[in-house]
């Protein structure tokens, strides 16, 4: 009995064969092998035997079927290439956007317990994520318990002198809690320590591994060294390991808070984020219904400047917009519609060459081969196909990713392109199997079950299996549909967000950026003679029209937002007086070609010593003096009143996309006061050329800077277009991918429609000559076939239609404000589906047409 | 197929070729027959049998015969195998091949008697 289980390693064919026999022979020898002694050795001998042989056996039989294997394959190479190349796609894609989404979305954060990190933020009604006052934070910090460590960062940058090229750099301020709390150590060197973090303290930076290499080629010698950053010595005291990113993938130096105790005079001076480790077992609900109780205390010590103001932490994957969430989702959702297609197309044509290897299988059934053996063999030849299909999947899939990596959002402290790892090869290696599985077993057990040689001499085509093939392509012709139709929505919502008039003309028009922010330029003066010479210089070179300085482009700094009050009067609202403030020299308008509608530009003339003056936009008018001429009336900001002298178009700071940017006011450059927000110091330079590419002046306005102040970095050099384009770079990144899938679908549902009809057609001949004999004309020939093909298609473009505007409704925050039921997207969707069923349909029904009903009639 | 295309068997197959060289034999008979010829030295098991007469088959060495012998012998149970005339032109070839090694064994030292 026990011997009879042993035998079940056996293959089944392998014992039906022979399993009475060995288990005489094994009777005998336990027969022989007399007493206790000898049947212990004998057990173990046996059991080692069977195994040993079991697993022989099995080799054996992988050995027939893969020869039986290598022989189909070149029979039919087509075959096995469309098959590969089916499911290579299919799982390409599939493990591609998952190893997208997995990085983005679901992997935690590289940091040891991230979980357990948040940030806190600053709420009002209409933010629900502002930075915090040093003041609130020491507070804050000061009466919370559900943290096991509490500190703050603000984003800074600096200019970086000393070995090599002076080089502008995005850091941190961190205090000296933040790098313990995240839990990475430095490569080499520490952390800050508390003393480092004193107001006062001798400076000193931690740099990030890339910094380290590019600046002193990966030396431990760094250590120690002394590098002047915006005019201050600070000392190296650690390299971070390169997987390091916080708070963003950009972040290249961190350098001790310091705050000084004029930090924390101003509530309402918000700059810094939050951040926190949860004591273990505090959850981020437990600490959001702390930090608001301490909030609403801190808003009843101080109810003017904190008025409506409260806290609230979020996870570190907050920093990702709904936007990428629900664009991501949508492209996992497009990969999986394309797995499911190829799944389908892969199922209909083993099931199309099951049936058509009918005859052989009966054959080798009547020679005595059970159905277990052949099902087996067909599953080995599936999977088979289904591994080299999911090689050549992974194949796409690393070449496919870097496509990807623009969809990876900056925000977010995670490197640039995900790694492959083993989730993504599990990934890669489970889809492989179940499409192996999936297109294996069904055409197996359908084309054994029952087969036998009188069926398989037969020709016809079972409506069973008919409606099956059927049901598979539609789903393909519906699961295309969807993905055209998905991407003709967001291809309409591109265009549209392009075709947004931003306020300014882009063209021929070089940007870049020069930080004059130091201490020699602490002051005002010394800025205004840099300015003049700079821009006197830049406006001498030949080829440019105009050129002007301004605090910020707009769609690159979408801030510096201030309340506005108008006669002394605090607004009801102050959310609803706001307005975007930059400084500016003379000529900004001219070189964006924003019109001036009214009165005049900044001017020369218009010295700190000079009445305030400023040029509001449009919608500035509009909304405070409705009706009435604007010029000469006052109105009060950042506590100084001006007095408006020019009115000029509105601009779209916030960007292309946003529904709305607050009124602009333009300031004139030479009346920033001293020790005013750094922030706002026009650093940014805007040149328009006569023709051409605005790229060819760089290399004169870089020696023209370099002559003025050789210290001073020149960064972010690009043509305003690119800013402008940046607004949709990344919905391109997206479309382009989504276009690729839809693309992939389209293909893969036009290669299944083809294969369903020439299948039918090569089974129909018979009854196609009949009919053609019975007087049927081509053209009823041609009815019949492309009728089947219409039909189908009819039925998946409703289904695939249907889907597609359940699919827009979930993408709406993608839309810009288009329907989802835009009726061009949609028939553009569904012309694609016929023109892919017309091309999937040709070539069968010219095959039926030409049948030729004597041939046709003979042949059986 | 050439009978050469087989060579080298594999020891267990031509045991079995030679145990079955003059009358159809049933596994256990083989099993014994090789043990007897081998001084019991080699103890064919059960696995290793069927596995070696599972592939003889296919390759055409041997063939399941439904002669029985005298009823008296018989078990209702019992497949008897017989040696095809392909199975003796490869076992001559193995032998052959053998006869040759043993040849070239001698001349090298490695053998006692005359190469």
């Amino acid at each position: 009995m026990m011997y009879r289980a042993l035998l079940h390693l056996y293959p089944k064919s392998f014992r039906g064969e022979y399993e009475s026999e060995m288990c005489v022979v094994f009777s005998r020898r336990r027969r022989d092998a007399a007493g206790p002694f000898g049947l212990i050795p004998l057990w173990i001998e046996t059991i080692f035997d069977v195994v040993f042989n079991a697993a022989l056996v099995h080799l054996d039989l992988l050995r027939q079927d893969l020869s039986y294997f290598a022989r189909t394959l070149r029979q039919s190479p087509g075959y096995a290439l469309t098959v590969i190349g089916i499911a290579g796609l299919g799982i390409g894609a599939t493990t591609a956007a998952f190893s997208i989404t997995d990085h983005v979305l679901l992997r935690p954060l590289p940091y040891p317990d991230a979980d357990r990190l948040v940030t806190v933020w600053e709420t009002e009604p209409h933010y629900s994520r502002g930075e915090l006052s040093p003041a609130n934070y020491r507070d804050w910090k000061g009466q919370s318990k559900s943290f096991e460590a509490f500190g703050a960062y603000t984003d800074l940058s600096v200019n970086l002198v000393g070995e090599g090229e002076p080089e502008r750099l995005m850091g941190e301020v961190v205090t000296a809690e933040v790098l313990p709390l995240i839990g990475v150590k430095p490569m080499i060197g520490r952390w800050f320590t508390a003393d480092e973090d004193r107001h006062g303290a001798a400076g000193t930076v931690i740099l990030s591994y890339s910094l380290w290499q590019a600046r002193f080629g990966g030396s431990n010698a760094a250590l120690g060294k002394s590098v002047l950053l915006d005019g201050e010595p600070c000392t190296v005291i650690g390299v971070m390991p390169p997987s390091f990113a916080f708070p963003r993938r950009e972040s290249e130096i961190w350098l001790p808070s310091r705050f000084g105790p004029e930090r924390f005079e101003d509530r309402s001076d918000t700059y810094i984020v939050g951040v926190g480790r949860l004591r273990p077992g505090v959850s981020l609900e437990q600490a959001n219904a702390e930090l608001r109780l301490i909030a609403a205390q801190t808003e009843r010590q101080y109810p003017k400047e904190l008025k409506d103001v409260s806290a609230a932490a979020y996870d570190l994957r907050a920093a990702i917009s709904p936007q990428s969430k629900t664009m991501l989702s949508a492209l996992l959702g497009a990969s999986l519609c394309v797995l499911l297609i190829a799944c389908t197309n892969l199922a209909n044509l083993l099931l199309a060459r099951a049936l058509a290897r009918r005859k052989e299988l009966a054959v080798r059934r009547a020679l005595g081969a059970g159905r277990e053996r052949l099902v087996r063999q067909l599953l080995t030849e599936s999977l088979l196909l289904a591994l080299v299909g999911g090689a050549l999947g992974m194949l796409i899939a690393l070449t496919a990713t870097p496509l990807f990596a623009a969809l990876v959002p900056t925000r977010l402290p995670v490197v640039a392109l995900p790694s492959a790892d083993w989730r993504i090869l599990a990934f890669g290696a489970l889809a492989t199997v179940l499409t192996g599985l999936a297109f294996g077993v069904l055409p197996a057990l359908k084309a054994t079950g029952g087969a036998d040689l009188r069926e398989g001499s037969r020709s016809g085509v079972g409506g069973k299996k008919e409606r099956l093939r059927g049901a598979l392509v539609v789903a393909e012709i519906a699961a295309s549909v969807v993905l055209l139709v998905t991407s003709g929505l967001l291809i309409r919502a591109m265009l549209w967000i392009q075709g947004t008039d931003p306020g300014f003309r882009t063209e021929r028009v070089l940007t870049l950026v020069t930080p004059v922010t130091g201490p020699r330029y602490a002051k005002t003066v010394p800025r205004i003679a840099f300015y003049k010479r700079v821009l006197a210089d830049v406006r001498a070179l030949p080829g440019v029209e105009s050129a002007a300085y301004i605090s910020a482009l707009p769609m690159v700094w979408r801030g510096g937002i201030w309340t506005i009050t108008i006669n002394g009067q605090q607004p009801a609202d102050p959310s609803s007086q706001r307005a975007s403030i930059r400084f500016v020299t003379p000529d900004f308008y001219k070189t964006l070609a924003i019109p001036l509608h009214l009165g005049r530009d900044v001017a020369e003339s218009d010295v700190i010593a000079s009445p305030l003056i400023a040029v509001v936009s449009e919608s500035f008018v509009k909304q405070f003096w409705p009706g009435e001429n604007p010029l000469r009336k006052r109105f009060n900001t950042q506590g100084e009143d001006r007095v408006v002298v020019g009115v000029v178009g509105d601009i779209r700071v916030r960007g292309l996309e946003a529904q709305y940017s607050e009124p602009q006011v333009y300031l004139a450059y030479q009346q920033v006061r001293d020790g005013w927000f750094v922030g706002y110091i026009p650093t940014s330079l805007a040149i328009r050329t006569v023709q051409g590419d605005p790229s060819q002046i760089a290399p004169a306005v870089r020696r023209i800077i370099a002559k003025a102040e050789p210290q001073l970095p020149v960064t972010n050099v690009r043509p305003l277009s690119e800013i402008v384009a940046g607004e949709t770079a990344s919905r391109k990144a997206q479309l382009v991918v989504l276009s690729g899938f839809a693309g992939i679908a389209f293909l893969l549902a036009a290669i299944g429609i083809h294969g369903l009809l020439s299948f039918t057609v090569s089974h129909r001949t018979q009854e196609i000559g009949v009919r053609m004999a019975l007087g049927a004309t081509r053209g009823n020939i041609m009815r019949l076939i492309a009728g089947e093909a219409f039909s189908l298609a009819m039925i998946g473009i409703l289904l695939g239609a249907a889907m597609a505007y359940a699919s827009g409704l979930e993408l709406q925050s993608l839309l810009a404000g288009l329907k989802p039921n835009d009726v061009d997207a949609f028939s553009a969707g569904i012309l694609l589906s016929l023109v892919m069923t017309i091309a999937g349909s040709c070539l069968p029904a010219m095959r039926a047409v030409r049948v030729d009903p004597a041939t046709a009639l003979r042949a059986e | 197929m050439e009978p050469d295309a087989l060579l080298p068997l594999p020891p267990a197959a031509f045991h079995i070729l030679m145990a079955v060289a003059d009358e159809d034999r049933h596994g256990y008979g083989i099993i014994q027959d090789v043990s007897a010829s081998t001084n019991g030295e080699l103890k064919l098991s059960a696995g290793t049998l069927y596995r070696s007469i599972q592939r003889m088959l296919e390759q055409g060495l041997l063939l399941e015969t439904r002669d029985r012998p005298a009823p008296e012998d018989d078990d209702e149970r019992r497949r008897y195998y017989r040696i095809t005339p392909f199975g003796r032109e490869v076992a001559k070839a193995e032998a052959n091949r053998l006869t040759h090694l043993v040849r070239l064994a001698r001349k090298s030292g490695f053998a006692t008697g005359r190469a």
